[in-house]
C-alpha cells in the first residue's frame, strides 16, 4: 500500500531524514518509536505534505500513486489520514461542519454524492459510540478550548468518520488519561481491517499492548535503524535507544 | 503545495462578478454641478417647490463644507463637477409593469442574479430595482398596499405621498449633516421609500436592489423608512456597479425613523465594485445611514456586510430616543488588495434604560486596511442605559491592517458600558489541519471566514444569508495562496 524508498527531507537546508524506507502493506499495524528529534513527526508531515518540508530524494508512493506529486487535500482524499501531535484550533468552525465539509470534499474526490444531512448525523452519531466520544464535543469549534486529551480524540473520531485508507497517528497516546488510552485502542482496532493500515508513533510501548504491532520500527537521525516485533518494544522500554544507535554506528 | 513564503500572501483578485456594462439608451446630464443641476433634476422628476428648495438649501451647506479629514485613510481627490448627477434609461421611466420595462434591463437584473419579474421573484421578497439614477421596477406593490404598506422609489413617494415625505424627509439624516450628505441632499435623484402603517408588521422583506451602469455617474439615492407604533419591517439593500477604471461615487442616505414600539431591521450587503488589485477605479462608498427611535420600546438593526468597494465610509447610526429603545449593529467588512473600509457605528442614547450592542467582524487580506470606528454616546437623562461592543478584526496575510477606534462619552455614571476586541489570523497550520482532511485551501478560508462572521451572518433575513456567505467566499478567494 504505502512505499517509502530513500526518502530525503527537510526544512530549510536542513536534512531531517537522511535515507528512510518503509513498506507498508493492507490490514498491517506499524509501530516507530525513537528518540525526540529523530524525525518521526516529519516523517508524518512530509507523508501528510506538510508545506515547508522539501523532499530532496527518493520517493513515496500510495499504491501506485505518487503521493509527493500530490497536494495536501489530494492525499487526504487519496485516503492518508494524519492524527496531529498538535491538534489545531479553528474558532468559530464548529466541528461537526467541518466534519461534513471533510467528508464530503473526499466523497466527491471519489465521485460519490455527498451524504445527506440524516445519512450524515446517523454516522456520525455511530461513530462518536464507537469511539465514545463525548456529543457536546461534536458540536463546539473545532478544538477550541478543548483539553489536550479531548483534541486527541477528536483526532480518533474523525478517523473514525473520514475511514482513511492509511492512518498515522503521531503519538496520539500522549496526554490522554489511562480510560482515554483504553477507550481510543479499542477505538482503533474496531477500524482495523484487512483494507487499512495504521503506523502508530509513540513513545510508550503501554499503548502496543492496546493495539497490537505487525511491526515495530526505530527511527533514529533520520533513518529506520532497526525493526523487529512486538517485543523490540518492550527490549526498548528496559534498555532505552543507546545500545541501538551504538549498533547502528557499528 | 505552493511555496510557503507565498502561503500567505499571494493576493490573486479575482475577477469581480457584476463587471459587465448594460449597453442601454441613456439620459445623461453633462457633467457639472451648479444651482441649475439642481433645477433641472428638480423639474426632471416633476418636484414640488418646497423640495427644491429644499435641495437648494442643502446645495449652499454643501459649498461651505469640506471633505472630512478624520477618517483612518487619506482623502481622494473628488472633483465633484467630473461627475454626471443625473443618468436614467432614456425609455418613460415610469412603469405600469413589468412587461414595459426595457427587455435589456431586465436581462441585467437577471444576470445580477435579481429577479424582477414577481413570480420569479424569491418567495417573500418584494424588489425595488435602481438603475443608475432612476427606480425602474417595484414587484409586490399591490398586495402590499392591502397592508396599507407603501414600498416605492423616492420619486413616486414624493409625487403620490408628499405629506409623509415632507414630514420625515431630512429629519434623522439633516440637509448639512456632513459633505456627503448635503451633497445628496442636493442632488439624490432616487431611492426607496417605506411607510408601515400602525400595528402592521410587514409580511414579506423588503429590498431594494442599486446598479450604477453609466459611466462618470454618481450614484445619489436617498431611503427613508419610516414604521408607525408597532409597526414591522425588515429591509434589505444589494448593490453592484461594472468595472471601470475611473473612480465612481456613491453618496447615499438612509434615513429610518421607527416610532413607539415599531422594529426595523435594516440589511445590507455592499458589493459595489473594489476597484483591479492595484487600486485602479472601484466605487468610493461615502454612505449616511441613521436611524433613530423616536418612540418608547423601539427597535432599529443594522446588518452590513460589507465586501465591495475602494473606499467605504459609513457609520449606520442609532438615536435612541425613546425610553426603553433598542439599537444594533452588526457588521462584516472584507478588505482586500488596496481597498479601504472605515466603518463602524454610533449609539447616541438620549432615553433612560436605552440599550445597544455592537458586533463588528473586520476581515483584511491583501494590502486591504480595515478601521472600526465607533461612537458610543450616552446622555444625562439615560438613567441605566447600556451598552456591548465587541470588534474582533482576522487578517489575512502580512501586508493588511486592522485598526479600531471606540469612543466612548458618557454624560451618566448609571450606564454600564462593555467593550471586547480581539484580533486573530488565519494560520498556516490552520490551514494545513484542514487540508489534511481533505478541503482545499479556497474552502478552508471560506469556511474560517465564514465561522468568524457566523454572528452577524445569522442576523440577515434567511435567504440572503446563504448568498453573502456566498459573497464572503467569493471576495476573498485567491486570498490565501
Ligand atoms: N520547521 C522546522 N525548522 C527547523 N527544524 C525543524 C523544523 N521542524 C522540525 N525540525 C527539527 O527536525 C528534527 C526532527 O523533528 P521531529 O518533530 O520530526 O522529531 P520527532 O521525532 O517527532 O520528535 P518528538 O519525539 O520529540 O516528537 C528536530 O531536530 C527538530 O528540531
Ligand atoms: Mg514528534
Amino acid at each position: 500500500m504505502l512505499s517509502i524508498k530513500n526518502l530525503h527531507a527537510g526544512v530549510e537546508e536542513k536534512e531531517i531524514l537522511k535515507g528512510l524506507n518503509l513498506e507498508v502493506k493492507p490490514g498491517e499495524v506499524h509501530a516507530i518509536m525513537g528518540p525526540n528529534g529523530a524525525g518521526k513527526s516529519s516523517l508524518a508531515s512530509v507523508l501528510s505534505g506538510r508545506p515547508n518540508y522539501e523532499v530532496t530524494q527518493g520517493s513515496v508512493t500510495l499504491d501506485g500513486k505518487d503521493l509527493l506529486d500530490m497536494s495536501p487535500e489530494d492525499r487526504a482524499r487519496e485516503g492518508v489520514f494524519l492524527a496531529f501531535q498538535y491538534p489545531i484550533e479553528i474558532p468559530g468552525v464548529s466541528n461537526i461542519n467541518f466534519l461534513k465539509t471533510a467528508m464530503n470534499e473526499i466523497r466527491t474526490y471519489k465521485g460519490l454524492e455527498p451524504l445527506s444531512a440524516k445519512e450524515f448525523l446517523a454516522l456520525s452519531r455511530e461513530r462518536q459510540k464507537l469511539v465514545e466520544f463525548d456529543a457536546k464535543l461534536v458540536n463546539r469549534s473545532l478544538n477550541e478550548g478543548f483539553s489536550g486529551g479531548e483534541k486527541k480524540r477528536n483526532e480518533i473520531f474523525q478517523l473514525a468518520m473520514l475511514e482513511p485508507k492509511l492512518a498515522i497517528l503521531d503519538e496520539t497516546d500522549s496526554g490522554l488519561d489511562i480510560d482515554a488510552l483504553r477507550i481510543v485502542s479499542r477505538g482503533v482496532n474496531k477500524l482495523r481491517s484487512d483494507k487499512n493500515a495504521f503506523i502508530i508513533i509513540t513513545h510508550y510501548q503501554r499503548l502496543l499492548d492496546y493495539i497490537v504491532p505487525d511491526f515495530v520500527h526505530v527511527l533514529s537521525d533520520g533513518k529506520i535503524v532497526k525493526t523487529g516485533d512486538k517485543n523490540l518494544a518492550l527490549e526498548l522500554e528496559e534498555k532505552g535507544y543507546d545500545w541501538i544507535r551504538e549498533e547502528a554506528i557499528h | 503545495m505552493e511555496n510557503s513564503t507565498d502561503f500567505l500572501e499571494e493576493i490573486a483578485g479575482k475577477e469581480y462578478e457584476h463587471g459587465f456594462v448594460t449597453d442601454i439608451e441613456m439620459d445623461i446630464l453633462p457633467p457639472g454641478l451648479n444651482e441649475e443641476t439642481i433645477h433641472f433634476i428638480s423639474k426632471k422628476k416633476n418636484e414640488p417647490e418646497w423640495l427644491l428648495e429644499w435641495r437648494l438649501k442643502a446645495f449652499r451647506a454643501f459649498q461651505k463644507m469640506e471633505l472630512p479629514s478624520w477618517q483612518n485613510f487619506k482623502m481622494p481627490e473628488m472633483d465633484f463637477q467630473a461627475i454626471s448627477y443625473y443618468a436614467a434609461p432614456k425609455q418613460k421611466v415610469k412603469y405600469e409593469s413589468l412587461d414595459q420595462v426595457d427587455p435589456e434591463l431586465l436581462e441585467t437584473f437577471k444576470k445580477l442574479g435579481i429577479p424582477l419579474s414577481e413570480q420569479k421573484t424569491l418567495a417573500g421578497v418584494a424588489v425595488d430595482a435602481v438603475f443608475d439614477s432612476v427606480s425602474v421596477a417595484t414587484t409586490y406593490k399591490e398586495e402590499l398596499k392591502k397592508l396599507g404598506i407603501i414600498f416605492c422609489s423616492f420619486g413616486e413617494a414624493v409625487q403620490e405621498h408628499p405629506e409623509l415625505v415632507k414630514k420625515y424627509l431630512g429629519t434623522v439624516v439633516p440637509h448639512s449633516d456632513n459633505v456627503f450628505a448635503a451633497l445628496n441632499a442636493a442632488v439624490f435623484s432616487d431611492g426607496s421609500f417605506v411607510y408601515i402603517p400602525p400595528g402592521v408588521r410587514s409580511p414579506m422583506e423588503l429590498s431594494t436592489y442599486f446598479r450604477i451602469n453609466a459611466a462618470n455617474t454618481g450614484q445619489f439615492e436617498r431611503t427613508l423608512i419610516i414604521a408607525d407604533k408597532d409597526a414591522y419591517v425588515s429591509y434589505l439593500e444589494g448593490c453592484t456597479a461594472p468595472m471601470r477604471d475611473e473612480h465612481q461615487l456613491h453618496a447615499a442616505v438612509v434615513e429610518i425613523v421607527a416610532l413607539d414600539n415599531a422594529e426595523v431591521k435594516y440589511s445590507t450587503v455592499q458589493n459595489w465594485y473594489p476597484g483591479d488589485k492595484d487600486g485602479k477605479g472601484g466605487v468610493y462608498n461615502f454612505v449616511t445611514k441613521r436611524g433613530i427611535c423616536k418612540g418608547a420600546n423601539a427597535h432599529i438593526s443594522w446588518t452590513q456586510v460589507e465586501t465591495g468597494s475602494a473606499i467605504t465610509w459609513k457609520y449606520p447610526s442609532v438615536i435612541l430616543q425613546g425610553d426603553n429603545s433598542y439599537g444594533e449593529f452588526y457588521s462584516v467588512a472584507v478588505t482586500k488588495g488596496k481597498q479601504i473600509a472605515d466603518t463602524g457605528t454610533k449609539m447616541y442614547h438620549l432615553g433612560a434604560n436605552t440599550r445597544s450592542r455592537i458586533i463588528s467582524k473586520g476581515i483584511s487580506a491583501g494590502n486591504g486596511q480595515n478601521s472600526y470606528r465607533g461612537l458610543v454616546q450616552i446622555g444625562a437623562k439615560a438613567a441605566n442605559a447600556r451598552n456591548f461592543t465587541q470588534c474582533d478584526s482576522m487578517l489575512i496575510g502580512d501586508r493588511c491592517g486592522a485598526h479600531t477606534f471606540p469612543y466612548i462619552e458618557s454624560k451618566n455614571n448609571t450606564a454600564t458600558l462593555e467593550h471586547e476586541a480581539t484580533t486573530s489570523k488565519i494560520g498556516e497550520d490552520q490551514i494545513f489541519y484542514l487540508n489534511a482532511r481533505g478541503i482545499d485551501t479556497e474552502k478552508a478560508v471560506e469556511l474560517i471566514v465564514n465561522g468568524f462572521a457566523k454572528e452577524v451572518l445569522n442576523k440577515l433575513p434567511m435567504e440572503f444569508a446563504v448568498e453573502a456567505q456566498k459573497l464572503l467566499a467569493i471576495s476573498l478567494e485567491g486570498s490565501v495562496g
